[in-house]
């Protein structure tokens, strides 16, 4: 019966094409407007590394001024990085599996076998467990090794982007290229790779692009490395030069570690305490206890990556698919009863009432995959022109154009969305003509 | 054998109540052809409606076929109505946007046959209506005479045991509808009950028996002598030249 329903369907559209027509354009433009927030909300919210989420911490102690927070809308937070000394010391831990210190830098990339002139790229200066701690992919070598962190080595890895830009894309690994008029050595290149948000650095902006290039913790002092992203100094301490920042109470170091399992985790709370107790009766840390290990979950929404507009935004779309599937509500209603003469003869020929609302249903569902595929294919249009947008402005990483990309999950829920809502919206129209007494309608037809 | 036994339908408004039968009480035999006439508004088609199961009615009993249909669910009146009962209405009633072949298979489609059933079914009906070879036509590119031989063979289709028509000819000319009464009859001598609603003295005369209704009730049966009271049969070639002008 069903292929017979579909046949029905089919002739019931062509029985009245505009109204068949408005109604897929409701379901259609209001799945695209759904489609379209809910795939960069999506995208905002999810977790990257959700994998690692009981393992990765981002860790945080409240070293700031002891007359006002960090950060006024949640004074209840420690601030998001760590001074130089603080970050040094707990990297020196051997609790964790792994641990990284890091900051967010420029330079002046050169060389390759493509002719290009020098230009700025952004770098993170990092010690070796990123690599391995976030699951960074590689394309061709590796990261280097633990002992580049303290004593610097000429070793670099670089982005595949930056390695296609300087060599081609072939396998650079072994050659040689200047950053910041320094030689260093291509120890690895990246594959794709491109997390969003950017939980391990979300004070630089969550959706920014990784870095071009990755040098090592140890080049930091020796080239009096100065971090490009932000960084939070209070007081009244004068910084003037490169060890006056490294002794200062500036912020500006991200630290992550991995942790395999609880025992380590409650050991490495305990160690964080006994080095804030420690600095506290020093006369540091003068502000409550706040040392934190904060798993990625926590730290995307500690850190507002989905914000409140956002949120708005998502309701505002559902209201306006609720408002369209309202309309087709309306549209639905008028189409059936006007049919009602044709249910009636139905009816008087053995159709029963599930017939007749089985035969409508399956008439709502036809009009609601159609309006579904074309709501698939505004949204495809509609985060096209987004992305298009975005790249006309060199501010904005590319970071933001992921964020306006459909993936197969969001293919699946939008079929399903629309689906499941446009039949729930036909429910009424064809139980309501269902209903109807066929014998008003015999004689009317 | 249909069997009505005290029927009443009352319509209800906020206003006013209109006793459309009352105390209703009627026999129809197995193979029977009978005639209900009345005045407009007597309540001929509200017997037929509850005949055919497509009202329900507020007091009385009513068997069809042996069985109480009084209290049944809509599924199962719903599938008595297609098993049991087919219907040929004044309009014709065919459903536009479907062809021939598809108006006729509506019925047996609800009645879950397989397809090559309901082919044999369709192509026998329209072969007896004389219609096989414009089962791909449209109901806009058939005469009314045409389209309400499609009827019957829709109705027919399905083997039912009664054949309810309202005012079946009511929308035909005098040659038309002599037609469609000549295939009535034709059906009815194959075995069928049939019941019929009309204004038409004349062809009321054709059935079996007659009942008037008047305000709802039966004010009297009339019985006639079938082969004495019937005009002549049109004869076969007036039949396809007639089908051929409609």
């Amino acid at each position: 019966m069903l292929s017979y329903y579909l046949r029905l369907a089919l002739k019931s559209f062509a029985r009245t094409p505009g109204l068949t027509a408005l109604m897929v354009c409701a379901i259609g433009f209001g799945i695209a407007g759904c489609v379209m927030i809910l795939t960069v909300y999506h995208t905002e919210s999810g977790n990257p590394i959700w994998w690692k989420n009981d393992r990765l911490y981002a860790v945080t102690m409240d070293s700031y001024d002891p007359a006002q927070p960090a950060d006024k809308k949640h004074p209840s937070l420690p601030p998001a990085q760590l001074t130089y000394m603080d970050a040094s010391y707990v990297h020196s831990s051997r609790i964790p599996q792994r641990s990284v210190v890091m900051f967010k830098s420029g330079g002046v990339l050169s060389g390759g076998i493509v002719d290009r002139k020098p230009v700025p790229v952004i770098a993170r200066v990092t010690t070796s467990d990123f690599f391995a701690m976030f699951d960074v992919p590689f394309l061709y070598g590796s990261g280097w090794n633990a002992s580049a962190d303290s004593a610097p080595a000429p070793q670099i890895v670089i982005s595949r982007k930056e390695n296609t830009k300087l060599f081609g894309g072939i396998n650079s690994v072994g050659r040689t290229i200047r950053w910041n008029d320094h030689e260093f050595r291509i120890v690895g290149v990246l594959n794709s790779w491109n997390p969003l948000p950017k939980f391990y650095d979300l004070n630089n902006g969550p959706f920014d692009d990784t870095e071009d290039v990755y040098i090592p913790f140890g080049w930091a002092q020796a080239l009096q490395l100065q971090t490009a992203g932000s960084s939070s100094c209070w007081g009244a301490q004068e910084v003037k030069t490169y060890r006056d920042l490294l002794g200062s109470e500036c912020l500006w170091i991200q630290m992550w570690v991995e942790l395999p399992n609880k025992a380590a985790l409650g050991r490495m709370q305990g160690f964080l305490d006994s080095y804030w107790s420690e600095q506290h009766r020093a006369g540091r840390f003068q502000r409550p206890r706040n040392n934190r290990l904060t798993n990625v979950d926590q730290w995307l929404a500690d850190n507002d990556v989905v914000g409140d507009d956002d949120r708005v935004l998502v309701g505002l779309a559902f209201a306006f698919f609720a408002v369209c599937l309202i309309n087709s509500v309306g549209m639905l209603l008028a189409k059936f009863l006007n049919g009602a003469a044709i249910t009636g003869v139905r009816r008087a020929l053995g159709a029963s009432r599930r017939d007749v609302f089985t035969q409508h249903l399956v008439e709502v569902g036809a009009l609601s995959a159609t309006g579904a595929l074309l709501g698939l294919g505004l949204s495809y249009l509609g985060l096209w022109g987004v992305r298009e947008l975005h790249s006309l402005s060199a501010t904005i990483g590319s970071g933001v154009q992921e964020l306006a990309r459909m993936d197969g999950t969001s293919v699946i829920v939008t079929m399903l969305l629309a689906i499941v809502a446009a039949l729930a919206a036909g429910l009424y129209p064809a139980w309501r003509v269902g209903r109807l007494p066929p014998a008003v309608y015999l004689k009317s037809q | 054998m249909l069997k009505m036994h005290d029927i009443s339908k009352i319509y209800r408004t906020d206003l006013i109540e209109t006793h459309a039968l009352r105390s209703f009480s009627l026999e129809v035999a197995a193979g029977e052809f009978i005639a209900v006439t009345g005045p407009s508004g007597s309540g001929k088609t509200t017997f037929l409606n509850v005949a055919g199961l497509l009202e329900s009615f507020d007091s009385g009993r009513y068997e069809l076929d042996g069985e109480d249909v009084s209290h049944l669910s809509d599924n199962a009146r719903s599938r008595l109505r297609n098993e049991k009962i087919g219907f040929i209405f004044q309009s014709f009633n065919l459903i536009p946007d479907l062809n021939v072949y598809d108006n006729v298979d509506v019925p047996l489609r609800y009645r879950r046959l397989k397809a090559a059933d309901r082919n044999e079914r369709i192509t026998s009906a329209l072969d007896l209506v004389g219609l096989r070879s414009r089962m791909k036509h449209m109901p806009s590119q058939l005469s009314g005479g045409q389209q309400q031989r499609v009827a019957i063979a829709r109705a027919i289709a399905g083997d039912p045991a009664f054949l309810l028509a309202d005012e079946p000819t009511g929308n035909l000319d005098s040659l038309m509808a002599r037609q469609v009464m000549d295939l009535l009859e034709q059906i009815n001598e194959m075995g069928t009950t049939i019941i019929l609603v009309t204004h038409d003295p004349e062809l009321a005369r054709r059935a079996h028996r007659n009942v008037h209704i008047v305000d709802g009730q039966i004010s009297s049966f009339k019985a006639y002598e079938p082969a004495a009271h019937r005009p002549a049969p049109v004869p076969e070639g007036a039949r396809e030249s007639g089908a051929a002008q409609l």
